[in-house]
């Protein structure tokens, strides 16, 4: 990897968001430059493994609130391998626990001269409220069951290496709708660019008001497989669940499961994804997370291309405003 | 105690029927006539012009959380009185959830004191239903009676024991006290922290189903038709509460409702922005429930307008929408949000907007004011109606300066707050 590739890489004109928190407030050109610069960049890091220059001397802050393995080391690994260093908080033992509030906690870590800060937490709409609080960038890694762009970004960029397109494919959401932060964004994103969505599970895990807003909704897996391109299978989140919203796990993996028999029904070339962790025999058996249509772990080396691209673009906003010389207010994206 | 004449107003004064340029006198903190000859003005009497402005009995509020004793840094019962007076409030109900709770003769004589030295607004207690606000036992509500408080409620929190209810509502019967709920199902509103539909649905933030009110409500007006005893219901929100009020309405059951103005104004996408000053309760719900809602006041199935002031000291409403309290400072917006929103596009007249604001009110609560017939208490206030205004909660009375309304630019404006003959508030 040489120097000249990277300047290659010529900043987009038409980005100019600071902040990346949520897919639906996106336009469908700027998700296109997200899932270009990120693809863009898979291949100049031969496929997220080199390291590039590109964002050196700036820091990102993992703010962490709720557990996270995946997505922080995600985000970890994608500002190394652009040069940046990375500063890890996460809430159990920090001045969190002494009672600090979380904004509080972000404005100190801030202080400390971060460039973005990238936030999970419980809450819906914390990543907003740290956006009109903070001058620095803000990247939602999820917040309570809203969403989840940069997962949205990388199941979308997996199926368009594997589709070449997302216009016109059928994808199915299916499970914990109700409680998912990866449904929304990925409901946002692909409705966006085109595809059709399905958002498949129990009604008391699928609000019929996803009717009213224009996708279709189904109960039945069986009934709807024969005409998905693609399978998203989704965690059910028995942590965020008030009451058990089916009898049984077992009732709900004889319904909702991909099985080794639903697959034998399905479409020849259908793509099996799942954001992971993944609960085997709940969602997915064994033979079907690990069999050829799984792109289960290309979802997870995507992960690291896009957060990349997230990264160098947010930043590239950042600095066009720091140049400015008047300041334009923090309003809510 | 000085004499007053107001002169050169519009008395607007729905308890009698009055809408039309009059003149004022209060001698001795009562009302003393209404255009009086000039021989029957007291010498030395204090005037005050009204031209140009509405004179109305002052407004009177159903439930105003005034957190003294115990969360001082929400609000004090003196800086909760500054704040009802510029709103043009000139008695206020306050609810019982401070700490300790107003569940004993001694702490309803604590905020009667407290009222007294921060000579402004008259305080009357709505007492505990229950001890401990609890919701099992009844409190002593003879005793409470007895001591001053008006009415009864576990308010914010509802009454979720169906027996309890019942109970007291007959008990009540002898005590001539109106019981007030806040009607929710607690289950089905559980971790809720705006209305459930559309827009909760895609924020990610959890429900406050429209059916935990609508089966409250439901359940109060059953039970009170049941027992004959005298229930409130409010603040309601939903379409459901209003179809089944009407519904009882017309079987002549004693049951009144309320609404507050914000519900009036505000839809539920305003938590588009994640702000916790738009967490209010009841939630601001969908554009039908709003336009019901306008609708049922018009008509007078709804009976009064309640500010549903809610004081949270600005450290707690900074916190994230699952921590951030319910609540708003609304004492001061109320009067100009109704004339706003429902008094400028012809939803209300004047007069119908001061019945709901204060005759109706004083009625519900069994309290002197609401009126401005000869003989009763000098409680009025005087309304700039051409007037406009930008809300800056910053600069509040109140210790809350968290207001759903904050930045919007409103109609009308209290002018003077007159208790009992005494200018206690002037713009």
């Amino acid at each position: 990897m040489s120097e000249a590739d990277v300047i290659d890489i010529a900043f987009p004109e038409n980005w100019h968001r600071r902040h990346l928190l949520d897919l639906e407030s996106l336009s469908a050109g700027e998700i296109q430059i997200l899932l270009d610069t990120a693809q863009k960049l898979k291949e100049l890091t031969g496929g997220c493994r080199n390291k590039l220059s590109l964002l050196a001397g700036k820091t990102l802050a993992n703010l962490f609130f709720e557990n996270s393995t995946r997505t922080r080391n995600s985000f970890s690994l994608a500002a190394k391998r652009l040069g940046a260093d990375t500063v890890e908080f996460s809430s159990g033992g920090s001045s969190v626990a002494k009672g600090e509030t979380f904004v509080d906690t972000a404005k100190t870590i801030e202080a400390m001269g971060v460039d973005w800060v990238c936030t999970r937490h419980l809450t819906p709409g914390t990543p907003h409220l740290l956006a009109r609080e903070l001058r620095c960038s803000v990247i939602n890694a999820g917040d309570g069951p809203h969403e989840h762009p940069t997962q949205g970004l990388l199941d979308m960029l997996t199926i368009r290496q594997h589709r070449g397109r997302l216009d016109g494919l059928t994808v199915a959401l299916v499970g914990d709708i109700s409680h998912s932060r990866t449904a929304r964004s990925n409901i946002w994103g692909l409705s966006k660019l085109g595809a059709h969505v399905i958002i498949c599970g129990p009604p008391t895990l699928v609000s019929p008001r996803w009717q009213e807003l224009g996708f279709e909704v189904a109960h039945n897996l069986d009934a709807i497989l024969h005409r998905c391109d693609v399978l998203n299978l989704l965690r059910i989140q028995f942590e965020r669940q008030r009451a058990r919203p089916f009898p049984s796990v077992h009732e709900y993996a004889a319904l909702y499961a991909m099985t080794g028999a639903r697959m034998r029904r399905a479409k020849d070339d259908i793509l099996i994804m799942a954001p992971g962790p993944i609960n085997r025999g709940v969602e997915i058996t064994p033979e079907v997370a690990d069999g050829p249509h799984s792109v289960i772990l290309e979802q997870v080396t995507n992960g690291i291309a896009v957060r990349m691209a997230a990264l160098w673009l947010l930043s590239g906003a950042q600095d066009a405003l720091n140049s400015t010389t008047q300041v334009e207010p923090l309003h809510y994206v | 105690m000085s004499d007053l004449l107001i002169e050169n107003g519009r008395l607007v004064d729905p308890s009698q029927g009055i809408d039309r340029p009059a003149r004022l006198l209060i001698v001795g903190g009562v009302v003393a006539a209404i255009d009086p000859s000039d021989a029957d003005i007291p010498e030395g009497c204090q005037r005050i012009d009204a031209t140009g402005c509405i004179v109305a009995p002052g407004l009177v509020d159903l439930g105003v959380e005034l957190r003294e004793p115990g969360s001082e840094e929400d609000e004090t019962i003196q800086s909760g009185s500054d704040a009802a007076l510029a709103g043009g409030f000139t008695s206020i109900l306050c609810t019982a959830n401070t700490e300790p709770v107003i569940d004993s003769p001694g702490a309803v004589e604590f905020v009667r004191q407290k009222a007294a030295r921060a000579n402004g607004v008259r305080v009357h207690v709505i007492g505990c239903l229950s001890r401990q606000r609890e919701g099992e036992q009844m409190a002593e509500l003879g005793l409470l009676a007895e001591a001053g408080a008006v009415a009864f409620s576990d308010a914010p929190r509802p009454i979720a024991n169906d027996a309890l209810l019942k109970r007291s509502l007959d008990y009540c019967r002898m005590l001539n006290r109106v019981i007030f709920d806040i009607p929710e199902i607690p289950e089905l509103a559980e971790n809720g922290v705006m209305h459930e539909g559309q827009v909760s649905l895609t924020l990610g933030l959890r429900g406050l189903p429209t059916e935990a009110e609508d089966l409250a409500v439901a359940r109060d007006v059953r039970l009170a038709e049941a027992t004959a005893g005298r229930l409130h219901v409010g603040p309601v929100s939903t379409m459901g509460a209003v179809d089944m009020i009407r519904r009882v309405k017309s079987r002549e059951i004693a049951v009144t409702a309320s609404v507050c103005p914000h519900n009036l104004c505000l839809l539920d996408t305003e938590l588009r922005s994640y702000d916790s000053r738009f967490k209010v309760h009841p939630p601001l719900r969908s554009v039908r429930h709003v336009e019901m809602l306008r609708e049922a006041v018009a008509d007078g199935t709804i009976d009064a307008i309640q500010s549903g002031h809610r004081p949270r000291s600005r450290e707690k409403k900074m916190n994230d929408l699952d921590l951030a309290p319910f609540g708003a400072a609304t004492l001061e917006t109320t009067l100009s949000t109704v004339s706003k929103f429902m008094i400028d596009n012809g939803i209300l007249t004047w007069s119908a907007a001061i019945d709901r604001l204060s005759t109706a009110p004083a009625r519900i609560a069994s309290i002197p004011g609401g009126t401005l017939a000869v003989g009763s208490l000098g409680d009025v206030v005087v309304i700039d109606p051409n007037a406009t205004w930008r809300v800056d909660a910053a600069e509040f009375r109140s210790n809350c300066i968290s207001s759903p309304l904050d930045g919007h630019e409103l109609s009308s404006r209290v002018t003077h707050t007159i208790v009992g003959g005494v200018v206690r508030f002037q713009a």
